[in-house]
């Protein structure tokens, strides 16, 4: 599986929605509805599942499921 | 079975006093019940006792298990966590019971003794309900109760360590509380009075004749007292209460 199918499937699990949804542009707080605790559980999951560390400024700029997965390419 | 009998109860501190009332309190048929105890002073005293615990609860007809861990240890309570979901797949109910005493006046109470209960009786419900709280947060559902006390509210002379603590504690429960409402987990807090436990047993007459008279039930508390008001914070009957503090202390408090 590729990175961004990954961080795509751990966004889906995490937030509850379906994986079509998950589409670049989407805004985690906007599109997907998520809330504060679910954005510290998803950063939690990736920080996991890549064995990386997300501090909290760069978690603050992880906006979209663009920003996750450039994010994760990168780290 | 009841209506809450399917389910994983995990208790701090379950060998003795209030803590194993509590294991006592939730077991019948279909419940899991797994707990920790921890005392590097008399270990072989303390599993003696953590297997009387598991006795009375099998004669209960629940599963019982206990383990050897400090609460105020990170990998440890993550260990004890992962035997818990290992073995049941689930937490539904935490109690966070785990607490010991180091008693000194402020003017000569050792940093050790302020360091040793804080970290067990303040840093160890920290860091069980972060582990509990992230898993009840993916079921949808879960139940924790902390095991305070009245001194935490009003203070008491000779206690300053267990007294912070408690009184942190509290206001844990009333954050956890609103952190996790939006994830159907509910957090509330046990404030017990006067309760005959070993931790109380070694006080003199004239302590004990003092703290009775200022009970308006005239009487001390049993660790069944407490364990019957934990016991509903974590059932059915409890769904709308989270962030509250329920005093079990004979009226010494109002």
């Amino acid at each position: 599986m590729s990175v961004e199918d990954k961080v795509k499937k751990i966004i889906a699990e995490k937030l509850s929605v379906d994986l079509e949804e998950v589409v670049p542009e989407a805004s985690f707080v906007d599109d997907l509805g998520a809330d504060s605790l679910d954005l510290v559980e998803l950063i939690m999951s990736m920080e996991e599942e890549f064995d990386i560390d997300i501090s909290d400024e760069d978690a603050e700029k992880l906006v979209t499921v663009q920003n996750a997965i450039d994010y994760i390419k990168a780290h | 079975m009841t209506e809450n009998s399917d389910r994983t109860v995990v208790v701090t501190g379950g060998s003795r006093g209030i803590g194993r009332a509590i294991c006592k309190a939730f077991a019948e048929p279909g419940t899991r019940i797994f707990f920790n105890y921890f005392s590097p002073a008399d270990p072989e005293g303390e599993k003696a006792a953590a297997e009387e615990t598991i006795a009375l609860v099998r004669q209960n007809g629940a599963e019982a298990q206990g383990m050897w861990a400090n609460v105020a240890v990170p990998a440890e309570v993550s260990q004890f966590f992962d035997q818990v979901m290992e073995a049941t797949g689930r937490v539904d109910v935490l109690v966070n019971n785990a607490g010991i005493l180091r008693d000194a006046l402020m003017a000569r109470m050792k940093e050790a003794d302020w360091d040793a209960v804080l970290s067990v009786n303040l840093k160890g419900p920290f860091l069980c309900t972060q582990a509990a709280a992230r898993i009840m947060a993916k079921q949808r559902s879960g139940r924790i109760v902390n095991m305070a006390s009245v001194v935490g509210v009003i203070g008491n002379i000779g206690q300053a360590n267990y007294v912070a603590a408690k009184a942190g504690l509290i206001g844990l429960t009333k954050t956890a509380a609103k952190e996790y409402a939006s994830r159907g987990v509910t957090v509330n807090a046990v404030a017990p009075g006067f309760i005959d436990t070993d931790m109380t047993a070694g006080l003199p007459e004239k302590v004990r004749t003092a703290m009775l008279a200022s009970i308006p039930l005239g009487r001390s508390g049993s660790p069944e007292d407490v364990a019957g008001v934990v016991r509903f914070l974590a059932s059915d009957a409890a769904a709308y209460l989270t962030g509250q503090v329920l005093h079990v202390s004979g009226g010494m408090v109002m």
